[in-house]
């Protein structure tokens, strides 16, 4: 089986119903996207598949029909993504553990709207459990990143 | 209030612990520093000038023994060093350390010892020198209690002015230039002509010389970073990816397990059949583990289905197995004989019962998993000769305790490698995911076995908040509440966890099960506090705010109904009744920033509570609107006074998410136990809140207390009796229960 992430093309030998998470995180050893439930209930697994955001957990490896992009493959330190931009200028972060996958669901979701109105953003970040409760911060981020992203 | 009778729980176990670890407890030996733990691992030409600070020809390195489980801390105790050591955010390195006696928490005294927190009376600080010794002999090294600022803010400053003394003295060594005329900034020592002697060029020569101990720290005016504006050292690698944590690591050969135990706690295993599981693709061995069997396999995802594969018999629960009888033992233990303390008694509160019409009421709280969004894990490697373990954890003493008893190994060769962890919330206090993976990792020596809870295993073993029940009476005289009695009744959340991290059981009463309503700060002719102690039902454990999370919500609930029953503004009425100034200007605070008073509409409501939990004193007005879809929460103003605010945007970050953990709990989340067994599985069940839910939320810190403080639970309790409050002012239904969903809709 093939897969490519981040621009790297994998071969990979599992069974085609591992979910892409554990495909990700154990096998190719790509930790950004995170374990938080395993049933679409949090959002920690977020990453694109062909530039939408999937939650990796949810979706069998067999069944990904498209090139993976997680948030390694984004944007780096040195070379970050608008949307991790706007977490850095934000200091989103508490524990971070759910930020891999509020970045990938934001990325994906300021793609599709770049003009969101506050109700856009709470429908589009919802699914996304912070259990820190950095909200807020999420919510001014989204609207930082999508200035931004508008601008360039 | 004679309260020397009755030391406090916390003060008791941590001086149990110390007979019970055999440390000769004395002045002199109270008064001997610790050793310096990082002597013993240092190169030629490396320096340590105490244990905190550590610096080589190449490099800096910090070291910052508070557990960073998210709030922060990492920087900030690398701040408060860097301060007084003349150096700047990114020229330095921080390691969490060794576990070492000599990380001991100063401040676990100031909660220890029962008194309350603004009672600084000379018995009261005798009491908390006598804690602070124990603490200091056992080497409690820990991260709770909302300590970690306390702990670290006069320590780590005044081990960074050692090293930056000494390494002036080092520079003068070299230099010849005498040391009054060195400056020093940016890592390094600057003479007088302008050379710079990097502090990394420093070390050979520091190393060989004695520390400077005799330094005096600077006034807040020349502070460079304390109370700035910064960018937290650990947010560009939490927004890339980078971060790493303990589910993370990778180690060479390392083998992926996952385990189940009995989902009625501390029940037994009769039987299992892993026949299948043991066919199964990459599954390398089951093994049987304490109340349950452990998968070992080649991916955690396998080893997850192979868990799920096996059928178990399991034992009946050591408690009740219905919720209902739960309560009911609750409902019966506010009794003479379950009496645990009557925490405080002003005035005459039976006489004053007797003196007129008493407005009563119940409330109750119940059980709630803390469920970080990291599930347990731990990796362990255990050999014949030593054990190693990568996981977050509050107490490193403890868990390499814990291992060393569990393997029999000395502890001197056992060693926690502490990681920043997902969330902790007071989970990160307990041993479950370090006892599985040692048993597993003693069944396969010399491999590193990395075990990763399912978040169904973690809800099933999370130890959750204690249930509990208040019972309010008042008697109103005119516009005048004249007696108010509290009676406060739940488990002993620290009688349930003591015992599983190795210490004994300790007599005496439990300050938790009043925290935050006992030291209400108001004067009211008869006032009465009492906690009545449950026998134990389910395993429960310290929830951020521990027991100011259900006796905030109960004392400020029935405040605000006594209020109203004698006719009364909730807001004035508190500021008039207020006999703490510290506090009071809290309210003041909040009072005017959501411009309380002011028309709000129709189907509007505002709502205020005061709780002062582990010595922080926060005011919070929550804003509603009734609408066709059930509650909104549109506001929240918060004043909140620590004494001294280190990292502001951290603070402001901080106490937005207490604010939305107390209110996103108090809306929607429990844990229930049906045949012995939590209802609740996995998020579904018990959400928290969700950003669409997020009120608007305005932040004050204030800085009138003399002590520093924390803030890392003190904004949680005041939510809920904030938002019952405001429901009743917006739709005069008044919410005595948690979660508040059971009886109103939120939007
Ligand atoms: S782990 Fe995939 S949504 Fe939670
Ligand atoms: S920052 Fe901790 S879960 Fe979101």
């Amino acid at each position: 089986m093939k897969l490519t992430v981040n621009g790297t093309e994998h071969t990979l030998d599992v069974e085609p119903e591992m979910p892409l998470l554990w495909v990700l995180r154990d096998e190719l050893k790509i930790t950004g996207p995170k374990y938080g439930c395993g049933i679409a209930q949090c959002g920690a697994c977020t990453v694109h598949v062909d530039g939408s955001a999937v939650r990796s957990c949810s979706i069998t490896v067999g069944d990904v029909d498209g090139d993976v992009t997680t948030i390694e493959g984004l944007g780096t330190p040195d070379s970050l993504h608008a949307v991790q931009a706007a977490w850095v200028a934000h200091q989103v972060a508490q524990c971070g553990y759910c930020q891999s996958g509020q970045i990938m669901q934001a990325a994906s979701f300021l793609d599709l709207n770049s003009e969101p109105t506050d109700e856009d953003i709470d429908n589009a970040m919802s699914a996304n459990l912070c259990r820190c409760g950095t909200y807020p911060r999420i919510r001014e981020a989204v609207k930082t990143a999508a200035k931004t992203l508008n601008e360039a | 209030m004679g309260k020397l009778r009755t030391i406090g729980r916390r003060a008791f176990l941590i001086g149990s612990a110390a007979v019970v670890g055999g440390v000769a407890f004395g002045v002199y030996a109270a008064r001997t520093p610790h050793d310096n733990p990082l002597i013993a691992d240092l190169g030629a030409g490396e320096a340590a000038f105490n244990p905190w600070v550590k610096i080589d020809a190449e490099t800096v390195t910090l070291i910052v023994p508070h557990a960073d489980i998210g709030q922060g801390v990492a920087h900030m105790q690398a701040i408060l060093i860097a301060e007084e050591l003349d150096i700047e955010p990114g020229q330095y390195a921080t390691d969490f350390g060794k576990p070492d006696a000599a990380y001991y928490n100063t401040a676990f005294a100031e909660e220890g010892a029962p008194f309350m927190s603004r009672d600084e009376s000379g018995t009261a600080e005798t009491m908390r020198t006598i804690v602070g010794y124990a603490t200091k002999l056992l080497g409690m090294q820990g991260t709770g209690g909302s300590t970690s600022v306390a702990d670290s803010f006069t320590k780590l400053r005044t081990a960074g002015a050692v090293a930056r003394e000494t390494l002036k003295l080092a520079a003068s060594m070299e230099s010849g230039v005498p040391v009054d005329q060195l400056k020093t900034a940016n890592g390094a020592v600057e003479l007088p002509d302008g050379t710079q002697m990097a502090y990394t060029q420093l070390a050979a020569k520091a190393a060989t010389i004695d520390p400077v101990t005799d330094v005096v720290l600077r006034q807040a005016s020349e502070w460079r970073l304390i109370g700035k504006d910064m960018l937290r050292q650990d947010i560009v690698d939490k927004s890339t990816g980078l971060q790493n944590y303990g589910i993370d690591l990778e180690m060479d050969g390392m083998v992926h397990a996952s385990v189940r135990s009995n989902p009625r706690q501390g029940g037994a295993i009769n039987g299992y059949d892993a026949t299948a599981a043991k066919a199964m693709r990459g599954v390398k061995a089951v093994l049987s583990v304490t109340n349950g069997f452990a998968v070992v396999a080649d991916n955690t995802w396998r080893a997850f289905q192979a868990v799920n594969a096996i059928e178990a018999d399991w034992g009946k629960a050591p408690y009740p197995a219905e919720q209902a009888e739960h309560w009911k033992v609750l409902s019966e233990s506010f009794t003479d004989e379950l009496l645990d303390d009557e925490w405080r008694h002003d005035g005459d509160v039976p006489a004053g019962l007797e003196g007129g019409e008493v407005v009563s009421a119940e409330y109750r709280a119940p059980y709630v998993a803390h469920a970080p969004l990291e599930p347990l894990n731990a990796i362990v490697v255990v050999t014949n000769t030593q054990a190693d373990i990568w996981t977050g954890h509050q107490m490193p003493r403890f868990v390499e305790d814990y291992i060393a008893k569990m393997t029999g190994l000395d502890v001197a060769n056992v060693h926690l490698h502490n990681q920043y962890s997902g969330g902790s919330f007071g989970h990160r206090l307990e041993f479950e995911q370090i006892r599985y993976a040692t048993e597993i990792a003693m069944q396969m020596k010399d491999t590193p076995v990395k075990l990763t809870f399912t978040r169904e295993e973690d809800f099933a073993h999370d130890f959750p908040r204690q249930i509990a029940m208040g019972r309010g009476a008042a008697v109103i005289s005119g516009d005048t509440i004249e007696t108010l009695d509290l009676s406060i009744c739940s488990a002993s959340p620290l009688a349930s966890q003591g015992p599983r991290a190795g210490l004994p059981v300790p007599p005496g009463p439990d300050m938790q099960i009043v925290s935050g309503a006992w030291n209400m700060p108001y004067k009211i002719d008869n006032l009465r506090v009492r906690g009545f102690r449950a026998p134990e039902l389910a395993p429960v454990s310290s929830w951020r705010s521990v027991g100011a999370s259900h006796a905030g919500f109960f004392g400020e609930s029935f405040v605000d109904e006594a209020i109203l029953a004698a006719g009364l503004d909730p807001m004035e009425a508190r500021i008039a009744m207020c006999d703490y100034d510290v506090a009071r200007k809290c309210l003041e605070a909040v009072a005017e920033m959501s411009n309380w008073g002011s028309p709000l509409g129709e189907n509007r409501g505002r709502g205020v509570a005061f709780v002062s939990s582990f010595g922080t004193p926060v005011a919070e007005v929550v804003e509603v609107t009734m609408t066709e879809d059930g509650i909104k929460i549109d506001k929240v103003f918060v004043a909140a006074d620590v004494g001294q605010v280190v990292d502001p945007i951290n603070f402001d970050n901080h106490v937005k998410g207490g604010v939305i953990w107390g209110l996103g709990h108090a809306m929607n989340s429990e844990i229930t136990y049906a045949d012995g067994m939590a209802e609740q599985s996995n998020y579904h069940d018990a959400e928290g809140m969700r950003l669409y839910q997020t009120p608007e939320i305005t932040v004050m810190g204030l800085e009138n207390q003399t002590k520093i403080r924390g803030i890392g639970e003190p904004p949680v309790p005041p939510a809920a009796p904030a938002l019952a409050n405001a429901i009743f002012a917006a739709t005069g239904q008044r919410l005595r229960e948690m979660p508040f969903n059971k009886f109103i809709d939120f939007v």
